[in-house]
């Protein structure tokens, strides 16, 4: 397709995603690694637990990704990554950046004692975590990262899950590792710039990218992108950088839309009561505050 | 160069020599004098290698694994609790075919909690895909890691070098530590692995219905490992003048009784054993060396012309009895010569088992008639 010359292309052209992938149409993770591969380039080494992402990644012998892939245990991604980087760095091979990747519920609950390891230890790794609140690859049940009032196989109706979604950016924050970034799938250039950022500095990097899923939050797949900039329009998902541990960016401006517009797409949310909505209201306008406080 | 040193120093000076590249170990009661010692080795610049202070013992193993995956010589250490929680990544280990080397120093399984010698930790991995030796002494802690950096790199699976705890990684006693140029004689550097290779980018360890046939590979690879384990250990005897063999025998060849042990209780069993013949009763001792791959032939071979086999484990499996006293009887199963083996669990908990207790074994070994259940050695009033 011609583009008219002036105009800025701020996404590179080279794709690292084999078309052809087994995500569900819509999916959200697979745009996720879309981006950050463009960001990131082919001298990329990336680590892979069991999740969704594993499965779009293809079985024995395929692959839909153009660079090198370590299928690794649940617990253990970050600590592959590092392995990677030791290896890397004692055969002199400095100029490889090591990915880890994992799901929410890979980093939020069964791998979080290990990115707190690396995190702590500042090892030289990128670790992102694509976010669709839940466990989806085995078939939509809650993780620490469902918010509440969210319905999932294992939090059914009428008992929805009654408590918040886990900060894991406050906990990253508090190991003060050189970059944090929340980036979402609805703002492509955004994503790619916080993941070239990411790339310039050494030590642990995280980024947490809000990954709607239409299969486990019950909407229709052409939504997708349409959700994710309603998660950061409503303060649903305030997307920012974090330096140091200290500074703080916002990159989305003040919550513009009303919490029902993103609520009321999502069969997941059937069941939130007055209540919960309230209670999200709260939830944003104090993140909101916290996060406008410390941005300065 | 000769040295007093402990077992565990063995080890760490025997994962020096081996030039190791990557290194990531978690402490636990009685491993932790190896990770120090290798933190310092690195620290010093005495081993280029990088060292990781992991958070767990899962997370050790996982970097091994992937540093392993590139290419890098890996080596971790662990005992018993630390053993157990690696256990996923250690069948990750072998069905990634990776040539990592791990000491385990052999410590109870809690609970109740007992930080002393006992076997069962490293054979209830004993169906990962590892192989398995056990060591009687510091010199052979060291020659053994040796060896088995030759051996993983070779057949493409990880081994696992067992000392057990305190009586044998705390006991200092004068161990050859060679030059480093007849090791790289032996050992030349870790044939490269380009796997993860950003030129030419694939995908490892993914969701296959080769999966039977990955496995047939290892069970042939594992069958290979006897041989080829023989073979590394009869080079090693022509660069160091020491060898070990898959079992060692001690006057097994008239024995009209031999006892089947392995570790350390196998010195108490020759001592033992001498005494007895003078006596004029014809006893042997045969230790087992290598678990995994079982050498059942090996084993088979001096045992079929006793009378009776009697075995010591330190280990035990609950509803089953003696681990090594049910893989001796079914390696015997293949050869139908209906020797009878009595079964005695000694030592649980790095209880002493005494020269006392060996010659209790061999009496009630040699009076009774019929073997019955296994016999349980040194329970406390």
């Amino acid at each position: 397709m011609d583009r008219p010359a002036q105009i800025k292309f701020p996404i590179p052209e080279e794709e690292l995603v084999y078309s052809g992938h087994t995500a569900c149409p819509g999916c959200g993770a697979a745009l996720a690694m879309k981006y950050v591969l463009k960001g990131l380039g082919p001298r990329t080494i990336i680590v892979i637990p069991p999740s969704c992402m594993g499965t779009i990644a293809a079985g024995f012998p395929f692959s839909s990704l153009k660079i090198p892939v370590l299928r690794i245990p649940f617990e253990s991604t970050a600590i592959s990554a590092s392995g990677i980087r030791a290896a890397l760095d004692v055969m002199g091979k400095e100029d490889i950046h090591v990915l880890a990747w994992a799901g929410d519920g890979g980093t939020f609950d069964i791998g979080l004692q290990a990115l707190s390891g690396a995190a702590e230890r500042n090892d030289n790794i990128i670790y992102v975590c694509y976010d669709n609140e839940g466990y989806m690859n085995t078939g939509i049940q809650r993780s620490s990262s469902t918010p509440a009032g969210a319905w999932t196989t294992t939090t059914p109706a009428p008992f929805v899950k009654d408590t918040p979604k886990k900060d894991i950016v406050r906990i990253m924050a508090a190991h003060n590792i050189p970059y944090i970034a929340t980036a979402s799938i609805g703002y492509p250039a955004d994503l790619i710039r916080k993941v070239k950022k990411a790339k310039e500095i050494g030590g642990t990097r995280f980024i947490l990218i809000f990954s709607p899923c239409p299969t486990g939050w019950r909407y229709s797949p052409e939504m997708t992108i349409r959700l994710a900039k309603l998660g950061t329009e409503t303060g649903i998902f305030p997307l920012y950088e974090i330096e140091n541990g200290e500074k703080y960016t916002l990159s989305s401006k003040r919550p513009e839309k009303p919490l029902r517009d993103y609520f009321a797409l999502q069969g997941r949310f059937r069941n939130l009561t007055k209540e919960n909505l309230q209670q999200f209201e709260e939830r944003v306008e104090k993140e909101r505050e916290y996060l406008k406080r410390l941005a300065g | 160069m000769k040295k007093v040193i402990s077992a565990n120093q063995a080890v760490s000076y025997a994962v020096v020599a081996a030039k190791a590249q990557v290194i990531a170990a978690y402490p636990i009661t009685p491993q932790s004098s190896i990770v120090e010692m290798l933190a310092g080795f690195c620290a010093t610049g005495a081993l280029q290698a990088k060292f990781i202070n992991v958070e767990s013992e899962h997370s050790a193993m996982a970097a091994c694994i992937s540093a392993s995956v590139m290419g890098a010589r890996t080596f971790t250490a662990t005992s018993s609790q630390g053993l157990a929680l690696m256990h996923e990544l250690l069948h990750y280990a072998s069905g990634l075919r990776l040539p990592i080397v791990m000491a385990n120093v052999n410590r109870a399984l809690a609970s109740p909690f007992n930080l002393k010698a006992d076997l069962s930790d490293s054979l209830s991995q004993r169906d990962t895909g590892w192989l398995q030796f056990y060591c009687e002494s510091g010199q052979e802690v060291f020659d053994t890691i040796i060896q088995s950096y030759r051996i993983s790199e070779k057949l493409l699976l990880p081994v696992m070098v067992n000392l057990e705890g305190f009586i044998l990684s705390h006991t200092y006693e004068i161990v050859d530590l060679p030059e480093q140029s007849q090791v790289d004689l032996f050992l030349p550097p870790a044939p490269a692995r380009e796997c993860l290779d950003v030129d030419n980018p694939c995908m490892f360890g993914s969701t296959t219905d080769y999966y039977i046939n990955f496995r047939y590979k290892m069970h042939q690879d594992m069958e290979e490992a006897k041989t080829f384990c023989s073979e590394i250990d009869a080079e090693f005897k022509k660069v160091f003048g020491r060898d070990y063999g898959l079992v060692s025998t001690y006057l097994c060849e008239d024995a009209d009784l031999i006892l089947v042990t392995a570790g350390t209780i196998a010195g108490t069993c020759r001592v033992v054993a001498d005494r007895c013949r003078a006596r004029g009763m014809k006893v042997g001792v045969l230790r087992i060396r290598m678990v995994r791959p079982f050498p059942g032939k090996q084993i088979c071979e001096p045992l079929r012309k006793a009378k009776k086999v009697a075995v010591i484990d330190r280990d035990f499996s609950p509803g089953c009895g003696g681990i090594f006293a049910q893989e001796v009887k079914a390696s015997l199963q293949g050869i139908n010569c209906g020797l009878p083996v009595y079964e005695f669990i000694a030592g649980l908990g790095g209880k002493d088992v005494t020269d006392k207790d060996i010659e209790l074994i061999i009496e009630q070994t040699h009076n009774m008639p019929n073997r019955g259940e296994s016999t349980w050695i040194g329970l406390l009033k």
